[in-house]
């Protein structure tokens, strides 16, 4: 937590809100940094700096019915036992999945509901993935597993080029909406390059695909049932180190979260937050220690649906508070934050209002340990906004200055 | 051989009373003296085990010559694969190698049957299960331990870790199965473009053996007559799913279909090595791709994190460590055959043990690698690039 840390231990520096958001950065950056010589480039010693953030889990709803504890990967297994329990079409897929799992997400399903509906595939994404397109497209529900987020890009082409344009290319004749992909995602401290990945950025690229990332066991079971019942092809994410880590009360009946609504977790007035996955945690604590040092109120929203994302909740928020952070774990560039924040700059009417990239929002950017030893430099945030005027417009119709309607032809 | 010592040493004594205590010792020690290289048979042929082949007229020869050197050098190497791997182990239950960690052990005479098929002038690529490899095609004990533990000595200097170990012709050490049989066919394109007569050996797994890449890499190969060895390293089981469950034929060697196939004991150095020389021929010559199966069995599970018993039996895994074990093997046929003696043997393993303990003692001594290092190589770029660090205030350099 050096760089958060670094950040907000200087309460003795009383800087306003301005100050902190203004042209200072580089300066304010340079003097913590003398102050806290632990974050220099030279390292002291041969230091492990395990990946830190501590899991806050929701509070207990009570609308879903009954609950129970559970941990990320169980609640999982909670939405895929509602799911073949009540739809007679649900197959689940992948590899190891028939003795419950790497991660243990589908342990009992097999002996629960028969070899036929839950069974292993060999060693070949293109084929899963392929194979869940064709058997969603019969009226299956489909439910695959890719083993590691990191494996997903033999099943690219699939996805993209097969999965995404089924309903549009055939004209609504066929679709594959039955498919799901469900794949373990996110660093966990000691993946390094080939177990640690989040590829969002790179479907959302895509139109035609739903992508979802939760934040706890809660959301993972809403979700998923959502993502499972939706009529378009989704892919989720599971956060692989909150597999274990994160246990909360969830409803043993399924219930749905709505995709693409983001969760605003906390309001705020000063500063909107949006991070998605076990970022959401980290963010949480941000919050709470900007409120605590500094007297900064953070609104923090959870994304939950990467692609469609809900554009409307975030950029309410960034009316209301006039400054945006994105946080995730994915590279910088042409990562989904860069999405975020210029989409949120094209809506914003002013023209004077400007991206500042590099700034002091990478403060509090997570520090994900990629690897074992080494904090790898892909872990990021990426753009701050000062929209100079704090009214955002819904539509981008309006153009500041005369704008001549079209004659109606 | 004791006995006649006996009786010399019993006369050497009685003749001994006569001229006094010293003539004895002379004696003894002369005697002991002689008994050393050239009592030791310089070479044996063995029969080993036919190779069932598919599209082939015939197969690598069903006898094998083994010189004594040979015999010494195998054993050491394998003993060496098999003791690196045991203390990986050790290490890793230690908590000095985190991450992944993929042991080789039981599977050794595959590394070095290869090896000794093949030139250290041609090339090999494998996936990740790649420290036997990495010490065959030429990486010391000390290099490959540091990496694993990701020091500034290890092979690839400490940033690659168990999974990425390159020397010269290795191509590693790839994470992705299947991704790295395109990778070697291209390398044969090279030898064969270049006219080196070098070829390369691409291996992967049998879980591997499902990806479609390879398929297509089969395809390519024999299209253009590459110079390539296909291996298939079944070890019957891909992580977790025996064989059966994971492919409809079994018959790793005949996968490739157009191209002809063999396989091979792969417990058996001998016979993975004249299986190797008569791929390798085959391909020199000009024939294009072969595919080799070796049938192997690995003792450990998957990777550190897998106990490897849940899906096989304790006693399946007893049972070939004591009828197939690589390293008996070997040691059963040089000793019955005079080709070495037990303290000889002996002495190799204590100097083998040696040799990893210098190369644990490295690898937990060598100080990691400089941070900045850490963004080095990420481009090939020139001047330096800056990267962003997670520290926001540190700009870090990547050159390369």
């Amino acid at each position: 937590m050096a760089a958060s840390r670094l950040f907000w231990r200087t309460s003795g520096v009383k800087s306003s809100l301005t100050g902190l958001t203004g042209g200072v950065h580089s300066s304010l950056g340079l003097t913590l940094l003398k102050l806290y010589p632990d974050c220099t480039a030279k390292p002291k010693t041969q230091r492990r700096h395990a990946a830190h953030f501590t899991f806050h889990p929701d509070p207990v709803t009570t609308q879903y019915g009954p609950t129970q504890k559970m941990n990320l990967f169980q609640s999982v297994t909670s939405a895929l036992d509602n799911t073949l329990a009540s739809d007679p079409t649900a197959v689940i897929f992948g590899e190891d999945v028939a003795f419950g799992g790497v991660f243990r997400c589908t342990v009992g399903l097999r002996d629960k509901y028969g070899k036929d509906r839950v069974f292993n595939t060999p060693l070949c994404e293109q084929g899963i993935v392929g194979f869940g397109i064709g058997a969603a497209v019969a009226g299956a529900t489909a439910i695959a597993e890719i083993q590691f987020a990191d494996y997903i890009y033999p099943a690219f082409d699939q996805i993209v080029n097969e999965a995404a344009k089924y309903r549009y290319r055939s004209g609504n004749m066929f679709d594959c909406g039955k498919l799901t992909i469900r794949s373990p995602w996110g660093c966990v401290g000691h993946g390094s390059l080939y177990h640690s990945q989040s590829p969002e950025a790179f479907f959302a690229h895509c139109p035609g695909i739903k992508i979802v990332v939760p934040r706890g066991p809660v959301q993972a079971k809403g979700l998923l049932l959502s993502c499972i019942d939706d009529q378009n092809p989704c892919i989720f994410f599971e956060p692989k180190i909150l597999y274990r880590a994160a246990v909360e009360q969830v409803p043993t009946e399924a219930y749905h979260i709505p995709l693409s609504q983001a969760e605003v977790l906390q309001e705020g007035s000063d500063l909107t937050l949006v991070a998605w996955g076990t970022q959401v945690h980290v963010m949480r604590e941000v919050a709470a220690m900007a409120q605590e040092k500094l007297g900064v109120s953070c609104e923090l929203i959870d994304l939950q649906t990467i692609l469609p994302w809900d554009k409307e909740t975030v950029c309410k928020s960034v009316v209301k508070t006039g400054r945006l952070l994105v946080s995730h774990e994915a590279p910088v560039t042409g990562g989904f934050a860069a999405e975020i924040s210029s989409t949120v700059q094209v809506r914003s009417r002013s023209h004077e209002s400007e991206i500042d990239q590099g700034l002091l929002p990478e403060c509090v950017l997570c520090r994900r340990s990629v690897s074992s030893t080494w904090r790898l430099p892909s872990v990021g945030f990426v753009g701050m906004i000062r929209p100079s005027r704090t009214s955002l417009s819904p539509s981008t119709s309006q153009i500041s200055g005369s704008a001549s309607r079209p004659s109606s032809a | 051989m004791r006995k006649m010592l006996t009786i010399i040493s019993n006369v050497l004594r009685g003749s001994a009373s006569r001229n006094g205590a010293e003539l004895v010792s002379e004696g003894a020690r002369v005697v002991v003296s002689a008994r050393t290289y050239a009592d030791f048979t310089p070479q044996a042929t063995f029969d080993i085990k036919k190779c069932d082949v598919h599209k082939l007229e015939e197969g690598p020869p069903l006898q094998a010559t083994l010189t004594r050197e040979e015999g010494l050098q195998y054993y050491r190497t394998m003993q060496t694969i098999r003791r690196m791997e045991l203390k990986a182990d050790q290490l890793y239950k230690q908590k000095i190698i985190r991450g992944f960690c993929h042991l080789y052990d039981g599977q050794e005479a595959c590394a070095v049957g290869i090896e000794g098929g093949i030139n250290l002038s041609d090339h090999l690529i494998t996936a990740y299960r790649a420290h036997g490899y990495t010490l065959t095609r030429g990486g010391t004990v000390r290099e490959i331990m540091a990496e694993l533990t990701g020091r500034r000595g290890g092979i690839a200097k400490g940033k690659g870790g168990s999974m990425h170990m390159y020397t010269k012709h290795f191509y590693g050490g790839n994470g992705i199965v299947g991704a790295q049989v395109p990778l070697g066919a291209g390398v044969a394109l090279a030898c064969k473009y270049q006219g080196n007569n070098e070829l390369c050996v691409c291996l992967y797994g049998d879980g591997a053996a499902n990806q479609g890449q390879i398929f297509e890499t089969y395809n390519m190969a024999s299209l253009w007559k590459l110079p390539c060895i296909f291996i298939c390293e079944n070890n019957k089981y891909g992580m977790g799913t025996s064989v059966e469950r994971a492919s409809a034929s079994t018959d790793y060697y005949k996968r490739g279909d157009f191209i002809p196939g063999l396989r091979v004991d792969g417990m058996d150095v001998l016979c993975v090595r004249e299986a190797t020389k008569f791929a390798a021929d085959h391909c020199r010559s000009g024939k294009g791709p072969i595919l080799m199966e070796l049938q192997t069995y690995r003792y450990h599970g998957h990777s550190m994190s897998d106990p490897g018993v849940s899906y096989r039996t304790r006693e399946e895994i007893q049972e070939v460590r004591s009828k197939s074990d690589p390293i008996s093997l070997l040691k059963d046929r040089m000793l019955s055959n005079n080709m070495a003696s037990v303290e000889e043997l002996k002495e190799i393993d204590v100097e083998v043990r040696k040799e990893i303990e210098d190369g644990a003692q490295f690898s937990t001594t060598d100080p990691e690698p400089p941070l900045d290092d850490l963004c080095n190589h990420i481009f090939y770029n020139n001047p330096p690039l800056e990267v962003r660090g997670t520290n926001p205030w540190t700009k870090l350099k990547s050159v390369s």
